[in-house]
């Protein structure tokens, strides 16, 4: 081992992600640190993002000539034994032998069997390190962005087909040919971000900005230079203290650099970015809620027309994109827009970033075109459940998404084909329940969730969630079963179809499809109470 | 007013409009930065936070109280966020909250009565692959289980 640590330092990557973090990821480093200490040997330990494994986490990677090898999961227990079996020389029969050792990295199925394309860098690089960033394809996006007219920018990430990541599907350079063509010449314009990633079962914004923040801020940039923009906001969830700290940290290190601010790049282009704390209120992921909450207001959801692209923020032209979309631009315009479109099927092109979730055996990032299905998604990938019970339902897209049965796990990921069977793809989280899941309880909580979060505008969504819950609390109790059961209907439809905005228009999608396929639960009595199993569990 | 506050706190409040004033949108930073600071937003700073961005009291109030995560009185020494969401219900989330409850003798919104840790739910910590979560002040846990959560309760009321 010492002649080893005579030559270079060896390299030791730690991740510093946020569930890499939540298992322990700080300590594992620590320990490392003094073990190696303790035994005379010099190493760095970086601290990179997390490469998207998160039952394998801390995932603790050691540099060779070969390439990373990983061992995982660590904890500051298992440190001792790593450094008595030789892990730093990953080619010793000891450390082969090393129940951790899970060889290469990059030879890993889970993640050979993904197409990284916004994820690239992820887990790879040091997020906070420009060089790190440059060195692994960083900018190359911005430097061909600046050889190109707007306009020419702009049909560029139309013809990618990429869509609005953050759940509406929107196509992404139709938007920003709005905001091109909106106001005046000399207009003030905005690139708003937003990172208000409140669905749970998602995480992919998060990943991107704590593990790769600068594909973010280039992605505005680029957004910047093609409409006219030369402020940008980041709309960032108060959920999200870690992000915060990284984003302002390479945000300062971009603008130190000539990336951001006066000149970019030498040229005569200006961009300034900030980052805005989001204060907890769900709705406010919404486009039009959301930039009432930047302008210092409640996070009242506006009446559309006028769309923000035309009187956005504070009233100017304004692009509201989420993470994903804007941190996969420097990728197409790096590639080209030929290059992103290959992937994917139908309108659908390119890749989606899935977050698996929930009950859930390998939880974590998968990076896939689109046309892979459920079942592939929940047990090639994710291995089946947590808990190994069967998987009876997952629900896909956040709190608004329908809950589907295994009948439908074979459907494609794909926006269309999820229309078809009346769910939604939204952010690209699933989240999985074995058969221990109470489906009239979870369409309760639909209902609930929707009360706290309305931000109580319009009437079905203010007054629908309630009443939603009460008569769904009817229905558990078996009074006026039937009644009640066409009531729900009823008002389901009111909600979705005079809703303002998604939120109310969407809490059908749990409510109904868990009505619609596990009836079953919605007999009275069928089996314990909540109550009753709490107050089993508690006693 | 119940509880006026100190000279100290108010010129902190003050120095912090100063500061924020000039912002666009520059409500919401400014409460995050008096939350930040001081624990809280006193309803007594509504008054000067009104008339340094022309707003009204009520408005003030109104974006005070729309926000879950600005509170009004003060807190523990430390917060304790529960996730409530899907993914974390899917494992378990709705049992560790009550053993949560139990442990800690006091309702989401409330403070333990030596004054260690307040409980509030939280929907989605963004870390629902190691469900089910909390968060202790700043810091993200997964994988929750009785042992976890009763050490990280024991370590925070110790430090």
């Amino acid at each position: 081992m010492t002649s080893i640590a005579k030559d270079l330092p060896i390299k030791i990557y730690v991740p510093r992600d946020s569930s890499a973090l939540s298992l322990g990821a700080n300590r594992t480093a620590k320990a490392i640190q003094q073990e190696a200490h303790k035994r005379g040997i010099e190493i760095e330990i970086i601290r990179n993002g997390s490469r998207g494994l998160f039952w394998l986490e801390p995932f603790v990677e050691v540099a060779t000539a070969n390439g990373r090898v990983a061992f995982a999961p660590v904890q500051p227990k298992d440190v001792a034994s790593l450094f008595d079996a030789s892990f730093l020389n990953p080619d010793s029969s000891t450390a082969k032998a090393h129940s951790l050792n899970l060889g290469l990295t990059e030879e890993l199925e889970w993640l050979k069997k993904q197409q990284r394309l916004t994820f690239a860098r992820i887990g790879i690089t040091d997020p906070v390190s420009l060089d790190d960033y440059l060195a692994h394809d960083g900018y190359k996006g911005l430097a061909n962005a600046l050889k190109l007219t707007p306009a020419e920018i702009v049909k560029t990430v139309t013809d990618s087909g990429l869509r609005g990541r953050g759940g509406a599907a929107f196509p992404t350079g139709i938007k920003w040919n709005t905001v091109l063509g909106a106001g005046e010449i000399g207009v003030q314009k905005y690139i708003v971000c937003n990172a208000d990633e409140g669905d749970s079962g998602t995480y992919s914004d998060r990943m991107v900005m704590e593990d790769d923040p600068f594909v973010l801020i280039e992605g505005m940039t680029i957004a910047g230079i093609a409409v006219g923009a030369n402020q940008g906001y980041i709309y960032l969830r108060s959920e999200y203290p870690h992000a915060l700290h990284i984003l302002n940290e390479a945000i300062a290190k971009a603008e130190a650099a000539g990336y951001l601010g006066e000149n970019i790049c030498g040229t005569n282009h200006r961009f300034k970015l900030e980052v805005r704390r989001a204060a907890g209120a769900y709705v406010c992921g919404e486009e039009t809620s959301l930039l009432e909450s930047l302008e210092g207001k409640r996070g009242l959801v506006r009446f559309k027309p006028p769309l923000p692209a035309i009187e956005g923020l504070f009233g100017k032209p304004t692009v509201v994109n989420n993470v994903i979309s804007l941190a996969t631009i420097p990728i197409i315009l790096d590639k080209g827009a030929q290059f992103y479109a290959d992937y994917g099927m139908g309108r659908s092109r390119g890749t989606l970033p899935i977050q698996l979730a929930g009950n859930i055996k390998h939880g974590g990032l998968v990076e896939l075109a689109f046309g892979a299905t459920l079942r592939e998604l929940l047990y090639d990938f994710g291995g089946g459940s947590y808990t190994g019970k069967p998987i009876r339902a997952v629900q896909v897209g956040g709190p608004l998404g329908a809950f589907l049965p295994e009948s439908q796990f074979d459907t494609p990921l794909d926006y269309e084909e999820f229309s078809k069977i009346w769910a939604v793809l939204g952010h690209g989280g699933i989240v999985a329940f074995d058969d221990t899941v109470d489906m009239a309880k979870m369409a309760r909580y639909a209902f609930e969730f929707c009360a706290i979060e309305s931000c109580g505008k319009c009437t079905p969504c203010r007054i629908g969630s309630s009443r939603g819950v009460e008569v769904i609390d009817k229905i558990i109790n078996g009074t006026d079963v039937e009644k009640n059961t066409k009531l729900v209907r009823d008002l389901s439809d009111t909600m979705l179809n005079g809703s303002l905005c998604a939120l109310g228009g969407m809490t059908p999608y749990p409510v109904l499809s868990a009505m619609n396929h596990f009836a079953e639960d919605f007999v009275p009595n069928s089996k314990p109470t909540l109550k009753k199993i709490i107050d089993i569990v508690v006693a | 007013m119940a509880n006026a506050l100190s000279i100290e706190k108010l010129t902190t409040i003050q120095s912090l409009i100063t500061q924020h004033k000039e912002m666009p949108g520059a409500l919401i930073p400014l409460l995050h930065a008096i939350q930040d600071t001081i624990g809280y937003i006193p309803e007594d700073s509504y008054l000067p936070i009104s008339r340094a961005l022309a707003l009204s009291v009520a408005e003030v109030h109104g974006v005070v109280t729309f926000y879950h995560h600005f509170r009004t009185f003060p807190i523990g020494k430390h917060i304790l966020y529960v996730c409530r969401a899907e993914s974390c219900q899917a494992m378990g989330a709705e049992k560790l909250e009550a053993i949560i409850k139990a442990k800690l003798n006091i309702d989401y919104h409330q403070t333990t009565s030596d004054g260690a840790i307040t409980l509030e739910p939280i929907y989605c910590l963004g870390n629902c692959a190691c469900s089910p979560a909390v968060m202790m002040d700043d810091e993200v846990y997964g994988r929750m289980d009785n042992q976890k959560m009763a050490d990280l309760i024991n370590e925070a009321r110790a430090s």
